[in-house]
């Protein structure tokens, strides 16, 4: 095996992982901030794919220009989906929050279906396409640049959480709600915001995907499965641990699939998973 | 009459717990809520905050209705509430935590003037001001969280079991910062345990027993009260 394929591999596993890690740091936030899992996140990325796709059949729009609105539009769907379903169930018992946003990804992917069939899409000649070689190794165009946007984003991302006063008044109510809200922070809007930015998330991600990858009603399955993987290998509400295990599941995605078995590459990232559980349970950067 | 609570009753679901409570703080004075463990000190407080709104009877702050307004509102009426057990923010640092104490418009406005008032009262937090509030002994994190509810210019400053673990020596100078909050024109309506110590610090007491109310006064009239021993000491 020559140094070129490795090599590759280490590329595009890399390319992949940031990917990941941004779809992971929505799912994050908002478990973070609310301990509540968002089962539907995978149909999250699903919509926001579509929306970028429906942009550029209906409005002529290529993704890269639409990405703002598709950002925009995902900030919105996850504000509606706090005020129109988590607001209610905030106190409620673990298993009635699982349900309702597992039930939430039932009906988003039935509803996609039924609206647009489950047929698979793909924009045909988006601005990014083809590759670039560097040194024997190729690059897929749209694949570079949407791992360099969702490394922005990121980037943006833990700025935004880390140096502004809403940020830090996020990180309060995530550490302690009653506590934020006796100090004059609204918790509700807090986890509105929260919901917003969570899903912005999701729809950077989405909306540069829309440039290389099919566009289907399933398409979020995996990519959700993978998101849980990073949050529990980056460690709980941890946002820069999502980054080094976005990285490190696709890294072990494309090598794994490389040195020994790509029909396998699910269960390497799963082996990851299960391993975490057992030794190390609360992450790389868990505080948990 | 800063703050005044009018005939509340309160109930956790069915359970009730406070039966018709009135009580009432005056603008600089220093209030203790006393009461055996489980006397429904801290509900008092918590439903003051609205932390618990299952609830009859009325509460009135500058003699506005306030009953019914949200949590988030109360440091923006004046209301500081430093909640037990500190609960400052583990993972942020200290300044982090006096910073969202400012948290409402005119408290942002006057942000660093009350910085450094604070770390004039507590020399300690400006000294550790970037470390993680989780790292600090419970002396140091009761400090910063009392700190950081002054940081909301309030009138009224509610404590709840300020002296909870702590050593003498850092009781001590509690009980001078105490004085010197109430020096400054600010009321405390603080919970104690410690009925001896409370009413050396206070100016006036209510004693609790079982969620009702059994006397009420100033603390000198309190101290070696027969009803306040038996309350305490058992019948």
């Amino acid at each position: 095996m020559s140094f070129e394929i490795i090599a590759q591999a280490i590329v595009s596993g890399l390319m992949t992982g940031l990917i990941y890690a941004l779809i992971a740091a929505g799912l994050s936030l908002i478990f973070g901030l609310m301990n509540i899992v968002n089962f539907a996140h995978g149909e999250h990325l699903m919509v926001s794919m579509f929306a970028s796709f429906w942009l550029w059949a209906l409005l002529g729009l290529d993704p890269v220009f639409s990405i703002p609105i598709t950002i925009l539009l995902m900030a919105l769907c996850g504000v509606l989906t706090h005020y129109f379903l988590i607001r209610f169930i905030l106190k409620a018992k673990m298993l009635i929050q699982i349900c309702a946003t597992f039930g939430l990804s039932i009906f988003i992917r039935a509803l996609a279906q039924f609206l647009w069939t489950p047929d698979f899409r793909n924009v045909d000649q988006p601005l990014l396409e083809g590759r670039i070689e560097i040194a024997n190794v190729f690059i897929g165009q749209p694949q570079f640049f949407a791992s360099l946007v969702c490394l922005a984003a990121f980037v943006m991302l833990y700025l935004f959480v880390t140096r502004t006063e809403t940020g830090l008044a996020l990180q309060a109510t995530a550490q302690d709600r009653e506590a934020a809200e006796i100090l004059g922070i609204p918790s509700n809007k807090m986890f509105a915001i929260g919901w917003g930015i969570g899903l912005g998330c999701v729809g950077v991600a989405g909306g540069m995907m829309t440039n290389y990858f099919f566009i289907f009603t399933d398409v979020g399955v995996n990519f959700a499965l993978f998101a849980f993987v990073a949050v529990a290998l980056g460690g709980f509400g941890s946002i820069i641990g999502c980054l080094y295990a976005g990285i490190i599941i696709g890294l072990v995605e494309s090598l794994g699939g490389l040195l020994i078995d790509p029909s396998f590459k699910l269960l390497y990232v799963f082996a990851i998973y299960l391993l975490v559980v057992i030794y190390k349970p609360q992450g790389l950067f868990g505080r948990y | 009459m800063l703050l005044e609570i009018k005939n509340i009753d309160v109930l956790y679901d069915d359970f009730q717990v406070i039966w018709d409570v009135s009580l009432n703080v005056q603008p600089g004075e220093m209030v203790a809520l006393l009461g055996p463990n489980g006397s429904g000190k801290s509900t008092i407080l918590n439903t003051i905050s609205n932390l618990i709104n299952n609830r009859k009877g009325e509460i009135y702050f500058n003699d506005q209705l306030i009953s019914n307004q949200p949590t988030f509102t109360r440091t923006g009426m004046g209301i500081s509430h430093v909640l037990e057990r500190r609960r400052v923010f583990p993972h942020l640092t200290v300044l982090q935590n006096l910073l969202l104490g400012a948290w409402h418009e005119k408290a942002k406005a006057e942000r660093s003037e009350s910085l450094s008032r604070i770390y004039g009262l507590f020399p300690k937090l400006e000294a550790r001001s970037d470390q993680l509030a989780h790292t600090m002994s419970g002396g140091e994190q009761q400090m910063l969280a009392i700190a950081r509810g002054l940081m909301g210019l309030p009138r009224l400053l509610m404590v709840d079991e300020p002296f909870l673990g702590l050593s003498p020596m850092v009781v001590k100078d509690l009980i001078v910062i105490f004085r010197n909050i109430v020096d400054e024109g600010i009321s405390i309506l603080f919970v104690e345990q410690n009925v001896r110590l409370a009413l050396s610090m206070a100016d006036r007491g209510y004693v609790l027993e079982s969620g009702r109310l059994v006397i009420a006064g100033h603390s000198k009239d309190l101290v070696d009260n027969e009803t306040v021993k038996k309350v305490f000491l058992g019948n």
